[in-house]
């Protein structure tokens, strides 16, 4: 016997004394938690993801699309970075304005290569207000996981208020599993040394997110 | 101090030593108050928390109920995403399974995630004895790998250090393992960070094979998810191009929708946070984005027999948030050593004589390292009544009885040590269910009160080594009752 | 209403005085109470240590001479968290073992009629304020049975607070056990003694003269460790400062 039909046939039999529980998955568990947490008007939505962004020390920016290109190329500046990744469907116009070199986004770039890049600047998936999270899902605007992770400074676009969610649970509805997808709040941190946080460990030190509204 | 837990002493022993050390007591008291009541306003703020962690409870309970279902089913979703499923029922299986899994690769080292499953099967040392390096990247787990040291808490391993004995371990020890600590380095949390940062990116950057645990695997869509906050867990799921996770059975859930509970209730209850800084979700592999090989091992050693026990087997609801660890009394002044197993606190005390079985000293004590005050239970995300299943494993401890271990039915004799305990119970419930009896004890006791010590010699000074007695009063209650009141309620 | 004080075996044997001031307090409430002579232990200690089986004859002894009281009133949490919550599980426990429903049938009538002590005067007389005067300053410690498994909440404190000459200061961390356990304070001594000694160091750091619990085994514990450290502190039991009055302090 294969070890697969072992614990499989130890599972069983372990579970021989409990009564038969036909109800199917639906009905076995009760939902009775909210869908999102207290009732808010779309921009008090977008001021809570503010809040929350800020709450746990990502720099957070709002602007136009048209005042973007200078605010991407002013917040690259202020970083003094050098070089930045850029995913390979990011709207062209974000940079517009930036004079560094840019990186594009590629298979063939090693971990030691992005090593050497100061900043990466993305859009998202999805934000989740009540958490103060961005999601990343791999979409051409975003790129692959790596770029967000090795360079130390990340800018991240949010289209508000279309990309933003209330909460957990609306958020995985937005979401497709198929894709690789990574949560984010705020810059990286740990709770290690005596469980007290601390922001800046290997994940990008610093977090910053444009809030961007239509006009 | 040794890397394992094999060969432990009997928990009241071990605390003993813990109780005694005072900057341990000062270091366990400051962490785990700073925690607790961060992690009370986080959940304040949830006023649907009761119905979070009710349906917490239920997902656990149904996918448990169905466990061989949902186990098939994440195996054919894996697979359809194109990663490779392995089945290990114990530990050796499961580290030989890894370690071929590595030679394979043609590598020497592995980058690891903080995982518990791989630290309950002891991986690292299975893997060195092998010839292959594993580095953990957890700062934590970086503290305890270059301390030598023994994990002492689920979410913070190194819990019972403070920043000046982590100084003093990265000045001392990052050199042997790479990269130095920085000249000059200080006590600073923040510096701290910054070293374990410059220490472990080089170890990153080259990696080739990562070794991970998971917080959750959907079945529906073979979704593994990992919770983090440093970046470390990032780095070893994207950046090599094989990634191994080993992943207890329980670990299931049976639908996306799902983790809409979890990732709700596991920040809370673990970090004290609205959100962790990083979660990672993927699916088999992805062309051109992250690891191009991937395996799941399942791991069974001792869930299958912990499931068929019908009192214990809430314990496999357990997501490791480590709240339970952060409010017990009994683990600040113990410590998570005192325990002898990767899983200290109470959740640890019910987990370890379930997986391991009561066969050990120190696994026969841990039923009974509680005070039974029922905190951990009141902070369960997912509602394990562990005074519950602590009681019920006291009771397989001193009665023995029925239980199933590596998969087969056995019955357990009564543990030995309890034989003077087993008369004084029987003889007091003889004299309970006399109450004639109890009565004439209980004059005896009076007549003679004025020849009570107020210390006890022996055995006795497990209680008068601390504390008084209490004096015997002149006469019990039913004296005074039948004296005042006679005639009434005699007639029983 | 025919009121029955289950007293506790500890309580009896050790603690008199507490059964004499129930007795008073509910007397004076006009309440008539009755002491049921064949009651012994509820079999809590047995249970926790792991002797289940050996507590099922203390639970069905418990269940016959209680049987025929409306209302079943006893000054612990504990005990009161032992039939109130334990009960119901022992049966289902044998009902799992496959001895069928008697136990759970046996012990079924006493489990919703037995009160904690405040609780009955809270919740089933309705009363907060019962007269009493007692001039000390007092904290009050709430025992982790009453807290976490019959939830008694605020209702203590309403009671003390409504104490004549009663000066209520809060416990530092209050709600953390104060290490007795029952078996625990002796199979880990060591972790039970630590905790009893920070809980008599927040004791005193309040400045008052009594610790007041609704438990005696936790007081018994608690008692013994501050007279051990010689506080200046005294252990009482809540029912005692309830039972207190102006006359009985003059006396």
């Amino acid at each position: 016997m294969n070890s697969r039909e072992r614990i499989l046939g130890r599972v069983r039999r372990a579970l021989a004394d409990v009564p038969d529980d036909a109800r199917p998955y639906q009905e076995a568990v009760a939902r009775d938690y909210l869908r999102e947490h207290g009732q808010r008007s779309v921009a008090q939505t977008v001021d809570l993801l503010a809040e929350n962004l800020a709450d746990y020390r990502a720099l957070v920016h709002r602007c136009t699309d048209g005042e973007l290109p200078e605010l991407v190329a002013r917040l690259l500046s202020a970083h003094g970075s050098g070089s930045v990744v850029v995913p390979p469907g990011l709207p062209t116009g974000w940079l517009g304005a930036v004079d560094t070199t840019l990186v594009q986004d590629s298979a063939a770039s090693t971990a030691p290569e992005l090593d050497r890049v100061d900043s990466v600047v993305t859009g998202c998936a999805v934000a989740v207000a009540e958490t103060g999270t961005i999601v990343l899902d791999g979409s051409s605007d975003q790129g692959r996981r790596r770029i967000t992770l090795v360079p130390d400074h990340h800018i991240c676009v949010v289209r508000v208020p279309d990309q933003v969610v209330s909460s957990v649970p609306e958020a995985l509805e937005r979401l497709d599993p198929t894709r690789p997808l990574t949560w984010i709040s705020g810059p990286s941190a740990t709770s290690d040394i005596e469980l007290d946080r601390v922001e800046g460990v290997h994940g990008p030190r610093t977090l910053e997110v444009v809030l961007l509204s239509g006009s | 101090m040794s890397g394992t837990f094999v060969g432990m002493p009997a928990f009241p022993q071990a605390a003993r030593e813990a109780v005694g050390n005072t900057t341990l007591r000062g270091n366990l008291r400051h962490a785990t108050h700073t925690i607790r009541d961060k992690r009370a306003r986080a959940v304040a703020e949830l006023e649907d928390w009761a119905a979070l962690r009710e349906a917490g409870k239920q997902i656990k309970d149904h996918t448990l109920r169905h466990l061989d279902r949902y186990l098939v089913q994440v195996e054919e979703a894996v697979t359809a995403a194109g990663g490779t499923v392995h089945w290990a029922a114990d530990a050796d299986e499961a580290n030989e399974i890894v370690a071929r899994l590595v030679q394979e690769t043609g590598e020497s080292e592995v980058v690891k995630v903080k995982s518990m499953a791989t630290q309950e099967i002891a991986l690292n040392e299975a893997l060195e004895a092998r010839g292959i390096h594993a580095y953990e990247t957890d700062l934590a787990e970086l503290i305890v790998q270059l301390g030598k040291d023994r994990p002492s808490h689920i979410l913070v391993p190194a819990i019972h250090r403070n920043r000046g004995e982590i100084r003093d371990i990265f000045r001392s020890e990052m050199s042997e393992w790479g990269r130095p600590a920085p000249e000059g380095l200080t006590d600073t949390p923040a510096e701290l960070a910054e070293a374990a940062r410059l220490h472990l990116r080089e170890k990153f950057l080259r990696a080739r094979v990562g070794i991970s645990g998971a917080n959750f695997v959907v079945a529906e869509t073979g979704t593994l998810v990992v919770v983090e906050s440093e970046g470390n867990g990032r780095m070893c799921l994207t950046l090599p191009e094989t990634l191994i996770s080993v992943v207890g059975i329980e670990k299931i859930v049976p639908r996306w929708q799902d983790l809409e509970v979890f990732l709700q209730t596991l920040p809370r209850s673990s970090t004290a946070e609205r959100m962790n800084p990083y979660t990672s979700m993927w699916t088999g592999t992805t062309d051109e984005d992250g690891p191009r090989t991937f395996h799941l091992v399942l791991l069974d050693n001792g869930r299958t027999d912990t499931l068929a026990d019908e009192v214990g087997r809430q314990a496999l609801r357990c997501i490791r948030c480590s709240a339970c660890l952060n409010v017990c009394p009994v683990y600040e002044r113990a410590g998570g050593h005192a325990y002898g197993s990767v899983y200290p606190g109470p959740i640890g005390a019910i987990l370890s004589p379930q997986l391991r079985g009561t066969g050990s000293e120190i696994d026969a004590s841990l039923p009974y390292a509680s005070s039974l005050c029922g905190a951990c239970y009141e902070v369960c995300p997912v509602a394990i009544d562990i005074p519950e299943v602590l009681v019920h494993l006291r009771e397989r401890v001193v009665q023995g009885g029925p239980a199933v271990r590596g998969g087969n039915r056995v019955v357990l004799k009564p543990a030995k040590g309890h034989a003077a305990e087993r008369a004084a119970m029987r003889a007091a419930q003889w004299a309970f269910t006399h109450p004639g009896a109890l009565r004439t004890g209980q004059r005896l006791a009076s007549r003679t009160r004025r020849l009570h010590p107020r210390t006890l010699p022996g055995p006795g000074r497990a209680w008068s080594g601390s504390r008084d007695l209490p004096a015997v009063p002149a006469e019990p209650f039913r004296d005074w009752w039948q004296r005042t009141h006679g005639g009434k309620g005699g007639a029983k | 209403m025919r009121v029955a004080l289950f007293l506790t075996c500890v309580n009896d044997t050790l603690y008199p005085d507490t059964g004499r001031a129930v007795v008073t307090l509910l007397t004076r409430l006009g309440v008539e109470v009755d002491f049921p002579m064949a009651q012994t232990c509820c079999g809590q200690a047995h249970y926790n240590t792991g002797y289940r089986h050996e507590a099922e004859p203390l639970a069905r002894h418990f269940a016959d001479v209680f049987a025929d009281y409306d209302a079943i009133v006893t000054p612990s949490g504990s005990c009161g968290a032992m039939v109130r919550e334990l009960y119901p599980h022992m049966g289902e426990r044998a009902r799992a073992e496959g001895r069928g429903d008697t136990l759970s049938a046996v012990l079924a009538p006493v489990v919703p009629k037995t009160y904690e002590l405040t609780e009955f005067l809270v919740d089933v007389l309705g009363v907060t304020d019962v007269g009493a005067y007692y001039p000390h300053t007092v904290t009050y410690h709430p025992t982790c049975h009453g807290l976490r498994s019959l939830g008694l909440g605020d209702r203590p404190r309403r009671l003390l607070e409504a104490v004549k000459g009663l000066e209520l200061v809060e416990l530092p961390g209050a709600e953390e056990c104060c290490g007795f356990g029952g078996t625990f304070a002796v199979k880990n001594s060591d972790v039970s003694a630590a905790m009893g000694t920070d809980k008599v160091r927040n004791a005193e750091s309040t400045g008052a003269d009594v610790l007041c619990a609704a438990d005696n085994s936790c007081l018994m514990h608690i008692g013994g460790t501050m007279t051990r450290l010689r506080t200046g502190m005294r252990p009482v039991h809540i029912a005692e400062i309830l039972a207190s009055t102006r006359e009985a302090v003059a006396a």
